[in-house]
C-alpha cells in the first residue's frame, strides 16, 4: 500500500539530523520493509498486502522461513518505491522483539548482513515503543504526554508516555487480550474469523443489557484487565440457550458481550487519564477500528479530553514505525553493537 | 541399585480455578527439566488457569498472560524456564516446525508448557505429559482434569 501516510506525518516528534533508514519488521505474522528520512515515511510495504501481487499466492504467516523467502523482494521493492538505492542508506533499524524467535532472527540477521556490508549504524528497536511511535506518524499533532491504550489481539495495555524513553505501564491484561476476547467470543457464537468485525456487525442491532456478562475491575481502581472469565461466562450461557434452559437472540448476545469489553476499556482509559492528567490520549491496535469503542470513549470524555485514533495501517504491524522510531534513535546518534541478540520476551519497561 | 520401570498412569480430577492451580504449583515443583506438557481441551476449560498456577510452582513471580497471539511466552523460574506455547492460531505440526518449534519439544533447558497440543499432535513428543481439560455441563465452577504420564522412570531399590 503505498501513499498511505500523509506526506507531512511525523515531523512532531522528530528532531535531529537528516538519515535515511531502512526498517525491517519481522517479530510474528508480517514480513516488512520501510523508509523512513527527516520523519517522513517514503516506502512502506507489509507482506500480507503485498505478497499477492508479488507471487499470486497465498499470503504467509507465521513461518520463518517464508519471511526469509519474501524479505529480500520486499527489501528489493520498498528501495524501488522510494527511488533510491542501497548505498542511500544511513542507517539500519530492525525489530529485536519482543516477538517468535524465529521470525525475528530472520529479519535480524538479514539487517545485520545488509549493516555489515554496507558499513551502516543498525539499532535493534523494541516493538511496542515502535508502536507507540507510530502514533507520532498517524497524528502530527500528537505532543508529550499522552496516555496510549494499545488494544489488539495480543495486547492490551495503558502506556502513560512522558517522553523518548519514558514510559510507564499503567495496566495490562492479567490473562487473554481484548481482541482475542473478540475472536474467541467469535468462535463460541459460531461465527467468523477475525472475530471482532463480525460481532460488531451482529451487535449493530442488539440491546447492549440483554444479558448481564462480568466486567472484570470495573469497579476497582486497579488499572488491570482480565477478560477470561467474560469468554467462560459467555460459554455457559450458550450451553444453557442450546440446551433451552434460556432463550437469547444472538444479536442481543453479541452486543451486551462486545459492551462489556468496551465498557471495562473505557473506565480503565478514563481512570488512567485522570490518575496521570494528560489531556490526550491515544487509542491504537486492531480494535481501534470497533465504532462502540470509539463512540464510548468520545462519550465519556465530552470534549475535555483530546481522543486520537491513528490510522488502522500504522496500528497494524508495519516498518514504517521501525524505521521512524529508528532515525530518531540514529539521528541522536544511538546505535546497537552489531552483535545484539533477538530478544522474543524484551521488555518495555524494567520488571 | 536401579531399575528402569515404563511408567503409564492415568489419574483423574475434578478441580476448581484454585484448587487447579494450586494442583499444577505442586505439579511443577516434582518437574524433571526437559517434559512436556502437552495441555488439551477447548476454550474456557482451564488451560492458561492451569499454566499460571504451573508457572507459580516453578517460582515465577511474573504475570502469565494467553500466547495465543505470540504464540511462545517464555518466563525465567527458579531453576528452570518456561516455555508457554499455545497452538491455536496455527494449522498443524508443520506450521509449528517452521516458527523454529523444535527446540521446543526438547527443552533441555526448562519445561514446555503447549495449550491446543492436539493441533501439533502428530509431532508430540511420545513421553510428552497429556492432559486433558473438560467443562462439566451444570457445574459453572469446576472443571474435569487428566492427566496421562507415560515416561520411563528410574526406580531405586
Amino acid at each position: 500500500m503505498e501513499g498511505f501516510i500523509p506526506e507531512k506525518s511525523g515531523i512532531s516528534c522528530y528532531q535531529g539530523n537528516r538519515l535515511i533508514v531502512l526498517g525491517i519488521e519481522s517479530s510474528c505474522d508480517e514480513t516488512a520493509a520501510a523508509i523512513c528520512s527527516q520523519g517522513r515515511i517514503l516506502a512502506s510495504i507489509v507482506s500480507s498486502q503485498e505478497i499477492h501481487t508479488l507471487y499470486g499466492g497465498v499470503v504467509p504467516e507465521l513461518a520463518a522461513r517464508e519471511h526469509e523467502r519474501y524479505l529480500n523482494s520486499i527489501v528489493d521493492r520498498v528501495m524501488e518505491r522510494s527511488g533510491l538505492i542501497l548505498t542511500d542508506l544511513e542507517g539500519l533499524a530492525v525489530t529485536q522483539g519482543p516477538g517468535l524467535a524465529g521470525t525475528l532472527l530472520t529479519g535480524v540477521c538479514f539487517a545485520k548482513g545488509l549493516a555489515l556490508s554496507l558499513s551502516l549504524p543498525i539499532l535493534g528497536v523494541n516493538h511496542l515503543e515502535a508502536h507507540i511511535f507510530a502514533n507520532f506518524l498517524a497524528e502530527p499533532d500528537l505532543t508529550y504526554p499522552f496516555v496510549c491504550l494499545l488494544v489488539s489481539g495480543g495486547h492490551t495495555q495503558l502506556w502513560y508516555i512522558k517522553g523518548l524513553q519514558d514510559y510507564q505501564l499503567l495496566g495490562t491484561s492479567r490473562d487473554d487480550a481484548a481482541g482475542e476476547a473478540f475472536d474467541k467470543g467469535a468462535r463460541i457464537l459460531g461465527l467468523k474469523y477475525p472475530g471482532g468485525p463480525e460481532i460488531e456487525r451482529l451487535a449493530a442491532g442488539g440491546d447492549n443489557h440483554a444479558v448481564d456478562f462480568p466486567r472484570a475491575f470495573i469497579n476497582s481502581p486497579e488499572l488491570e484487565f482480565s477478560f477470561s472469565g467474560l469468554k467462560t461466562a459467555l460459554l455457559y450461557f450458550m450451553d444453557d440457550v442450546k440446551s433451552g434452559r434460556k432463550t437469547a437472540h444472538i444479536v442481543d448476545v453479541a452486543a451486551s458481550y462486545q459492551a462489556a469489553i468496551i465498557d471495562v476499556l473505557t473506565v480503565k482509559l478514563a481512570q488512567a487519564v485522570s490518575r496521570t492528567g494528560v489531556s490526550t490520549c491515544v487509542i491504537a491496535g486492531g480494535v481501534a477500528a470497533n465504532t462502540y469503542l470509539r463512540q464510548s470513549v468520545t462519550n465519556i470524555f465530552e470534549n475535555e479530553v483530546k481522543v486520537l485514533f491513528p490510522e488502522q495501517a500504522l496500528c497494524t504491524d508495519n516498518a514504517a514505525m521501525v524505521a521512524y522510531l529508528g532515525e530518531i534513535y540514529l539521528s541522536k546518534g544511538i546505535s546497537t553493537a552489531l552483535d545484539f541478540p533477538v530478544k522474543p520476551n524484551f521488555s518495555l519497561v524494567k520488571k | 541399585m536401579s531399575v528402569r520401570k515404563y511408567a503409564d498412569r492415568k489419574r483423574y480430577f475434578f478441580l476448581s480455578v484454585e484448587e487447579t492451580q494450586a494442583f499444577a504449583a505442586d505439579y511443577a515443583t516434582g518437574i524433571p527439566p526437559g517434559s512436556v506438557i502437552a495441555l488439551i481441551g477447548d476454550l474456557g476449560t482451564g488451560k492458561t488457569t492451569f499454566t499460571q498456577g504451573f508457572a507459580r510452582g516453578l517460582g515465577i513471580t511474573e504475570q502469565v498472560g494467553s500466547p495465543t497471539f505470540k504464540i511462545v511466552s517464555e518466563y525465567k523460574g527458579d531453576h528452570l524456564i518456561l516455555y508457554h506455547v499455545d497452538c491455536y492460531r496455527l494449522k498443524n505440526g508443520a506450521d509449528f516446525l517452521n516458527i523454529g518449534g523444535e527446540t521446543l519439544l526438547n527443552p533441555d533447558n526448562g519445561v514446555t508448557v503447549i495449550e491446543w497440543a492436539d493441533i501439533i499432535e502428530e509431532i508430540l513428543p511420545a513421553e510428552a505429559i497429556v492432559i486433558h481439560f473438560s467443562r462439566i455441563p451444570g457445574k459453572v465452577d469446576q472443571r474435569g482434569i487428566i492427566i496421562e504420564e507415560h515416561r520411563d522412570e528410574i526406580i531405586s531399590i
